[in-house]
């Protein structure tokens, strides 16, 4: 890793990376708190992008943080340039949204994002975000074959 | 948690550089003396002393075994592999608190015999005991049958498949009829999915999850045979025998107290009379046919009760309890049984 930017999001961004056996402690604290187990993965860094894929369905009725931990090595065998989260969904009426929610995977060179500023009229500059790796299509992002596998 | 927020995406910030190492999961205290040695097998003097008693206490295995031994009557040759399967794990948690790491043992089960051995009795104990000595973190049980596990399409098995080995994560998976998964002559069937899923995490997941299959001894036999590298993978076989009519009787007595009943003196000669006639009887399903036994004579007391009391008599707590011979003695058992005559008669009409 050279250049470019570590993104990070969700609960835990301030901290390292977090381990397995910490990825499995959350997941419990999450189940014993009765939420819902989800994992998803996006090869769209912009951090406007709240659409990403589903891996599978939501854990609704798991005990143990085994059976979730299972499925982020599997997404991890699948999309390991991607980034994958693991989201815990706490159902409860008046809650009904996202409890905790962490990164647990990404690619292995992150490009980072472009400036661009686009002038409007009376030279008022608006700016944009727009990252490197998205210049591909989806699906071909972050392989290690593009662009960006020289640096 | 204060900074979680539904559907936001992700914030760009330096943030911190990436964790390299991934320590491997462990469970139990390591002794510190030994902690930081590299390779305890040739570090650690061979007579370090172990705190053995405190490791035992802390366990608490006799009062697992203890209960075990109470509750389950015969089954010595089940109850010596459980003893087994005990010491070997407490064992590994000595080894392991001064640092002499083992991959874990290998704990997937199959429980064969006839109808109404204690089968499933014993694979919904097993959660506990094992969830005591330490070796799964939650101890429930997930009991299927092929219905939960093999789906009805393409595509449909192994992630119905999974569902449930996920569910049973962290527990005991117990597979009733387990030999009904594979059928060996319709090579479409979806069962054989499921049996590669099973095998794969039965291997790859052995710290997460205890399988146990358990069925008829000759089907299970056959099962086994049908898919290579099955039986391999269960370190347990156990075969439970079929029980003595002594340890039937002993059996009923226990069922008759957990339920609160007592069978008079008369009534459990006439109940050994009784087992010697149903063990030769067709089928007879061992502990459950002592179970269905004892309702019905529950349900004769009963009528009896009613009967008297209507009549005006006192009942007392005695009669309540009580189940007096002829209660037993109305049995159709005692007139060559249910299968020979050939007709339905209210009794025994629940048949085992």
């Amino acid at each position: 890793m050279t250049t470019g930017v570590h993104i990070t999001q969700g609960t835990f961004s301030y901290l390292p990376e977090l381990d397995d056996d910490e990825i499995r402690a959350q997941i419990q604290y999450g189940i014993d708190n009765g939420w819902a187990v989800a994992i998803e993965y996006t090869d769209d860094p912009h951090p406007r992008n709240i659409y990403w894929d589903m891996w599978g369905m939501p854990m609704f009725d798991i005990e143990d943080a085994a059976a979730g931990l299972h499925e982020v090595n599997r997404c991890r065998e699948a999309f390991s340039n991607h980034y994958i989260k693991v989201s815990l969904y706490n159902r409860k009426l008046t809650k009904q949204s996202i409890a905790l929610q962490f990164l647990v995977n990404r690619p292995q060179h992150e490009p980072g994002f472009r400036l661009e500023r686009q002038e409007g009229s009376n030279r008022a500059v608006q700016y944009t975000l727009t990252s490197y790796a998205a210049d591909r299509p989806h699906g071909e992002r972050y392989s290690s074959d593009g662009p960006d596998a020289s640096r | 948690m204060a900074r979680t927020q539904a559907g936001s995406g992700p914030s760009l910030g330096p943030g911190a550089p990436p964790r390299d190492t991934q320590e491997p999961y462990g469970r139990g205290k390591v002794d510190e003396r030994f902690a930081e040695l590299e390779d305890p097998l040739h570090e650690i003097p061979d007579d370090a002393i172990v705190d053995a008693a405190a490791i035992f206490r802390e366990s608490r295995v006799d009062e697992v075994l203890d209960e075990m031994d109470r509750d389950l009557i015969a089954l010595q040759h089940v109850k010596g592999r459980i003893r087994e399967i005990a010491a070997l794990l407490l064992v590994d948690r000595l080894r392991r608190s001064i640092g002499l790491e083992a991959s874990a043992p290998t704990l997937h089960m199959s429980f064969t015999g006839n109808p109404g051995t204690g089968k499933t009795t014993v694979a919904a104990k097993m959660g506990k005991i094992l969830y005591k000595l330490g070796y799964v973190r939650k101890g429930h049980v997930v009991s299927v049958t092929r219905d939960d596990l093999v789906g009805q399409y393409v595509g449909h098995t192994a992630p119905k498949t999974r569902e449930v080995l996920k569910k049973a994560m962290g527990g005991v998976l117990f597979i009733d009829e387990a030999y009904h998964i594979y059928r060996v002559d319709n090579e479409r069937d979806y069962g054989q999915e499921t049996v590669e899923l099973l095998l794969q995490v039965m291997e790859n997941e052995r710290e997460n999850i205890v399988v146990i299959m358990a069925g008829y001894k000759e089907q299970m036999g056959r099962f086994f045979a049908d898919v290579p590298g099955l039986s391999s993978r269960i370190a347990h076989h156990i075969d439970f025998p079929d029980y003595s009519p002594d340890e039937l009787m002993e059996i009923a007595r226990l069922m008759a107290e957990q339920q609160r009943y007592r069978l008079s003196d008369e009534a459990e000669r006439t109940f050994t009379d009784y087992l010697k006639l149903r063990v030769g009887q067709p089928q007879f399903a061992n502990g459950r046919s002592i179970r269905n036994a004892l309702d019905r004579a529950r349900m004769r007391q009963a009528i009896r009760l009613y009967a008297g009391g209507r009549d005006g008599s006192r009942l007392t707590k005695k009669d309540l309890v009580t189940i007096e011979a002829e209660d037993v003695l109305k049995s159709r058992v005692f007139e060559g049984g249910f299968y020979q005559e050939q007709e339905p008669t209210d009794d025994e009409a629940r048949t085992d």
